[in-house]
């Protein structure tokens, strides 16, 4: 019998070592996997490579596992919110390295990377900053930047709705990059808010087919920077 | 229109106003943070416009109401926002899909710096100070087939935001298509910076004057003009 889920968060994130490369899903709060991240901190893991859209709380979500100083990396399109001043000059994570990604090339070298593509060419970003060094080439006379695929050791998903072979639904806004880095990592670990039986989920309706779905875990009431609605 | 004693030009409101007449019926439009959010409140009433947010929707409606904000539903800016019928929710890669792919007809964004061949530069002050924070601009900036930018004509200590050659580093190279202004609205074409309008009571010298690339005007210039907007 196929069942990914488990039975609480600590299981959920067993194995995951110092060092590892995760991408946790996520855009605004909407889709963020919270209590997944936030569960990452009891891990007391160091060096971590974190991808993600952006921080959007110093001590919130991804924020809160950077100020904690678990990373070392941080691959992000938006890594300072609106509001806070993390990463500036002169804080205490000023010296994380950055790699700022434009938000479409972010989505898809993540998407590439789930897909068995190892890199791809774009006209975003030519001539600016962010292909500084990048090989570029000419195709049908425009110019383009050649990207590579990401992958990661972990990816932390959330979604609504699951069954135990790990199809996921996801809400509203909230699906943002939640499919594709689903699709991208060697263990997939998701949080939903609901588990339901076999055959409840509408199959027109699942964006994740459970493929890509390692573990999946219930949190009826999921931690939400804006509390309850 | 009215103008402040102290400054001559329009208020931002009326700057959103002033590109929504251009944002025909049908059209598919994406807004950047600031002052382009404006735009959906001064749309006329009878052009169906579909906004699209980078966040994965397209058919965004109108901020949601203080008490009604559903977290789960937010815009490019993270904030709480709606819906209308006939909306879609879809994942960041095909939202992107849609930019690069050529699939948005207008993109309306800020500036720091629009250099008189249509570069922008709009994400990184290049002080050191601040992180930058890119987030979907380049992507746009390529992709749409028509990028408006949305700015003060100056920047708050007087210096020019309209510029022979960019000096802050770029968000896109040529991409710019129009330009609207608290004086003016212009337009980049193969040959420079075309002045469509420009506020009455501001001469096009004095206009040149507050800008740091050549300006031709139209032939064909109208005086630019807005009702008042609270």
């Amino acid at each position: 019998m196929i069942n990914k889920q488990v039975s609480n968060l600590t299981v959920a994130l067993a194995e995951i070592e110092n060092g590892a490369t995760v991408m946790a899903g996520g855009f605004g709060d909407a889709g963020s996997p919270n209590d997944l991240i936030h569960g990452l901190l009891e891990c007391q893991l160091k060096g971590l490579t974190l991808i993600g859209n952006g921080v959007v709380a110093e001590d919130f979500g991804q924020g809160r596992l950077i100020t904690a100083g678990c990373v070392v990396k941080y691959i992000a399109s938006f890594p300072r919110g609106p509001g806070t001043t993390i990463f500036d000059a002169g804080t205490p994570t000023a010296h994380i390295e950055l790699e700022v990604v434009p938000q479409g090339t972010l989505a898809e070298r993540i998407r590439a990377g789930g897909a068995g593509i190892p890199g791809f060419y774009t006209g975003t970003a030519f001539g600016t900053p962010l292909a500084a060094g990048k090989e570029t080439r000419q195709i049908d006379g425009k110019d383009y930047v050649l990207e590579q695929a990401i992958t990661a050791d972990v990816a932390l998903i959330m979604a609504k709705h699951a069954d135990r072979w790990g199809n996921l639904v996801y809400s509203k806004s909230g699906r943002n990059f939640n499919p594709i880095m689903a699709m991208g990592a060697k263990l997939t670990i998701v949080q939903v808010e609901e588990i339901v039986e076999l055959g409840e989920l509408d199959p027109e309706t699942i964006a994740t087919p459970g493929i890509f779905v390692d573990r999946v875990v219930e949190v009826e009431n999921p931690t939400t920077l804006y509390g309850e609605p | 229109m009215t103008a402040g004693p102290q400054k001559k030009g329009m208020a931002r409101p009326q700057i959103a106003w002033r590109a929504a007449q251009d944002i025909p019926d049908g059209a598919i439009v994406n807004l950047g943070i600031g002052m382009p959010l404006g735009i959906p409140n001064y749309i006329p009433a009878e052009r169906e416009v579909i906004l699209h947010s980078e966040n994965g929707l397209l058919g965004m409606g109108p901020p949601a109401k203080e008490g009604e904000e559903d977290w789960e539903l937010v815009n490019a800016g993270t904030l709480a926002t709606t819906l209308l019928p006939g909306g879609s929710y879809f994942h960041h890669a095909d939202s992107f899909a849609m930019i690069r792919g050529g699939h948005i007809d207008i993109c309306a964004l800020g500036a720091f710096q629009i250099a008189a061949n249509g570069d922008l530069a709009n994400w990184n002050l290049g002080d050191g100070v601040r992180t930058p924070t890119v987030g979907g601009a380049m992507d746009l900036a390529v992709g749409a087939k028509r990028v408006f930018i949305l700015t003060d004509h100056n920047a708050r200590d007087g210096g020019a935001k309209i510029v022979e050659e960019c000096t802050l580093p770029l968000t896109g190279l040529t991409c710019v298509d129009r330009i609207y202004t608290d004086l003016a609205v212009i337009e980049v074409t193969a040959t420079g910076l075309v002045v469509l309008e420009h506020i009455e009571d501001m001469s096009f010298e004095e206009l040149q004057d507050k800008t740091g690339a050549e300006l031709q005007q139209s032939a064909d210039w109208k005086p630019l003009e807005a009702p008042d907007l609270d």
